[in-house]
């Protein structure tokens, strides 16, 4: 049976969880539906009894894992173990928002996947993928977070025009740790970014759906014309 | 008299500290001008940023005395092991040459403020339209018994960089095996809350390789400290039996050195030491004093503008500040810096200004790939900057957060160094 994912709202209100219904652990989506689903899946992933490593590990025993610790797979990118040292746990919502858009939560991941656009097609390739998990019990139940995130951000956003002066000052919080010159010495290089790519990275520490907790505090007070300004900024470095 | 300009631009502008009489360097070109007292943390960052984002519209000069900057961040570091000293000094070559910053060797011994002057020890009076004040800290005198700044080479502080931390590590290499070191904490306010509990762990992970049956004893005034639950797992794990702190409730507060013998009082008991690194209570850098713009030990400011309270024409950054909850750090300093420096010009030059923003993290070595961290951000109030959301590691984290954890701190001294001197 379908959960009845709610209609697409525009996403960020979404993510506020104001849905109500509370959908039995079991019922996140159509598995059966998820396996002809997963099929999109398959060029890169093996799941099941006897799956190995293909250009993306295995799924199996993937909800409640940490990201990046699969055994024997080492090919992960840099930014998928970040996020794993970080502390991101595969959790129904954050396999969500991996979904449907791989570079919102690892930049630079090497899951080369457009993503899932539709929802309902997550939760039920993710209602397929769940049953091999070793615990299925322990699976995220009604909470809001359980719900699926739309972690596209809403056009209007992403067409914001920040003001370069001020980009300029909001920056200069950031170049304490970030260089301007781009190098990475143990701080991620965010100069010369594709402007859509920084601002969605910088919502999803905002949204706390990437776990860093002192980009979390960072982007928890900019406002959107602040992202979109110094995403416009840096974007120029 | 006039002055080619051309001949202080450059860090060679020390000449100016050789000319003879004492001389009020004249406006030449009619700019603003900013003098900067002191080249740290708050100065340098002050002064870069003035330079750069005025684009050549303001005069700004730093009088800073070392031609070296030693960070006092990662100098802990470099007690333990993992880094050299040449890697935490810094220059103020670029600040000169690409920002073109005045940079005076020299200190600065007086102001006027009814004048708009300073003076430097050599002689020269440098009139400002604004004055930035970031001289750091000075250690309260008599605040530990038995010990002054005379006695710093018996037992050193290291609480600024360089030659004393030079000093102090060298000290801890030829300790006898199984022999002592001693810390006498400082109480609150001090720069760096978790700076004396890092170089504990760092001399703890040196001693351990070099000299690994010798103990630590900390003599704290302080009930707590900062990351407390951190620093104690840490030193459990890393060098259980090494460290013993000696709080309020068993004396920590009633301390006296004698750098002649070498030995601590606690309460009343004395104990022979081999090393004793004295960190005394603190105060803003003493020009502040003489500027009068303290009340108390600090100088008071307006965390919007980091203006003081007492000089609408002087703003002051970094340790020597009362602004509220940030701590003293090279982060917080830098910070504050940047704040300053967009009120600055836009009083000068008429840009724009925005609301001020503040944060820090302070992070910290326990031991090899073993960092933790702790920050915060901040805003502006009327009365004061306060806090407005936090964060802290947690105890218990795995080593690969640990390490990742070390290696951004990494990533933050290349950056806030670049940020200081460009
Ligand atoms: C052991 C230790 C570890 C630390 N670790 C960290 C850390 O990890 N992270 C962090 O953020 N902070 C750290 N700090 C704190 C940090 O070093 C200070 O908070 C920071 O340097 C303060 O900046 P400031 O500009 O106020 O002073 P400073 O950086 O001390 O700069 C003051 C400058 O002013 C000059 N000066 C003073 N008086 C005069 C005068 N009369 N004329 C001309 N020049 C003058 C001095 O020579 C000095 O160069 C640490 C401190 C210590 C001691
Ligand atoms: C083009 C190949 C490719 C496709 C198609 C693909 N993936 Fe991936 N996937 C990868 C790679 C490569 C990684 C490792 C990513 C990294 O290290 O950044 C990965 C990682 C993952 C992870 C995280 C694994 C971990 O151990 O942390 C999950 C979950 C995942 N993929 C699920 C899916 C699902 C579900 C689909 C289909 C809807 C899919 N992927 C489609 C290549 C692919
Ligand atoms: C205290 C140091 C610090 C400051 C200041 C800081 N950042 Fe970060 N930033 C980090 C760290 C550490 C990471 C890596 C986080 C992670 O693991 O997800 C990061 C990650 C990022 C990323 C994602 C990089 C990637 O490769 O995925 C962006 C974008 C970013 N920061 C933007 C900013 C902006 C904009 C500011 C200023 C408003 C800022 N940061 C201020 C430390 C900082």
């Amino acid at each position: 049976m379908k959960t009845g994912v709610p209609s697409v709202l525009a996403g960020l209100c979404l993510a506020i969880g104001a849905w109500v219904g509370a959908a039995a652990a079991d019922e996140i989506g159509d598995a059966e539906n998820g396996e002809r689903i997963f099929r999109k899946c398959a060029s890169c992933h093996q799941v099941g009894q006897g799956a190995t490593h293909r250009v993306g590990p295995h799924l199996n025993g993937i909800f409640g894992r940490r990201a990046g610790t699969v055994d024997g797979y080492g090919k992960y990118s840099d930014g998928l173990l970040r996020a794993g040292n970080d502390g991101l746990i595969w959790s129904l919502e954050k396999l969500h928002a991996y979904l449907e858009n791989p570079k919102y939560l690892v930049t630079g991941t090497r899951m080369n996947f457009a993503g899932l656009s539709d929802a309902q097609d997550r939760a039920d390739v993710l209602a397929y993928l769940r049953q091999f998990s070793d615990n299925p019990a322990n699976i995220p139940e009604a909470q809001p977070t359980a719900i699926a995130p739309e972690v596209e951000l809403p056009p209007g956003i992403l067409a914001l025009v920040g003001d370069p002066e001020y980009g300029e000052y909001l920056a200069s919080e950031c170049t304490t740790c970030h260089q301007r010159d781009g190098s990475d010495q143990g701080i991620p290089s965010i100069t010369g970014w594709p402007q859509e790519d920084f601002v969605i990275a910088l919502h999803a520490y905002k949204r706390k759906i990437r776990p860093h907790p002192v980009m979390q505090a960072y982007a928890g007070r900019l406002t959107d014309d602040e992202i979109a300004a110094l995403a416009a900024y840096f974007a120029g470095l | 008299m006039k002055l080619n300009r051309r001949a202080f631009i450059g860090t060679g502008a020390a000449a100016a500290a050789a000319l003879q009489a004492p001389m009020v360097w004249g406006a030449t070109d009619g700019r603003p001008k900013v003098v900067v007292i002191g080249g740290g943390a708050g100065g340098a960052t002050v002064a870069r940023y003035l330079a750069k984002d005025s684009k050549g519209e303001i005069d700004v000069t730093l009088v800073e005395p070392s031609r070296q900057y030693y960070t006092c961040f990662f100098s802990n570091l470099y007690i333990g092991g993992f880094r050299d000293l040449s890697s935490i000094a810094h220059s103020y070559g670029t600040l000169a040459a690409e920002y073109g910053v005045n940079v005076v060797h020299d200190w600065a011994t007086g102001v006027d403020r009814d004048a708009k002057t300073v003076t430097l020890a050599g002689g020269a009076v440098l009139p400002y339209d604004k004055l930035v004040l970031s001289p750091g800290i000075d250690f309260v005198d008599g605040a530990v018994p038995g010990w002054d700044v005379s006695a710093q080479n018996r037992m050193p502080h290291a609480y600024k960089a360089g030659s004393q931390t030079e000093l102090l590590k060298a000290q801890i290499e030829s300790m006898p095996e199984g022999g002592r070191f001693a810390m006498v904490a400082p109480p609150n306010p001090y720069r760096c809350p978790p700076g004396p509990y890092e170089r504990v762990s760092m001399v703890a992970h040196l001693l351990s390789q070099i000299n690994p049956t010798a103990k630590i004893l900390i003599v704290d005034p302080k009930e707590k400290f900062s990351k407390q639950a951190l620093f104690e797992e840490g030193w459990n794990s890393h060098y259980a039996g090494m460290i013993e702190r000696i709080g309020p409730d068993f004396g920590g507060d009633k301390v006296e050195v004698d750098p002649g013998e070498m030995t601590v009082t606690i309460d009343g008991v004395v104990e022979k030491v081999d090393v004793c690194n004295v960190i005394p209570a603190q105060k803003a850098g003493r020009i502040c004093e003489i500027a009068g713009v303290n009340d108390g030990n600090w100088a008071p400011v307006n965390g919007h503008t980091m203006v003081s309270r007492i000089d609408g024409n002087i703003h002051v950054l970094g340790d020597a500040t009362n602004q509220g909850d940030m701590p003293k750090s090279g982060f917080s300093a830098n910070s504050q810096a940047k704040v300053a420096a967009m009120a600055i010009r836009g009083e000068l030059t008429g840009s724009k200004v925005f609301p001020a923003k503040f944060s820090n993290t302070c992070w910290s070595l326990i031991d090899a790939d073993d960092g933790v961290k702790v920050g915060a951000s901040y805003e502006a109030t009327d009365e004061k900057i306060s806090s407005v959301a936090s964060f802290i590691s947690q105890t218990g984290e795995d080593a690969s957060l640990r390490k990742q954890t070390y290696e951004e701190s990494l990533g933050w001294y290349a950056g806030i160094t670049a940020d200081m001197f460009g």
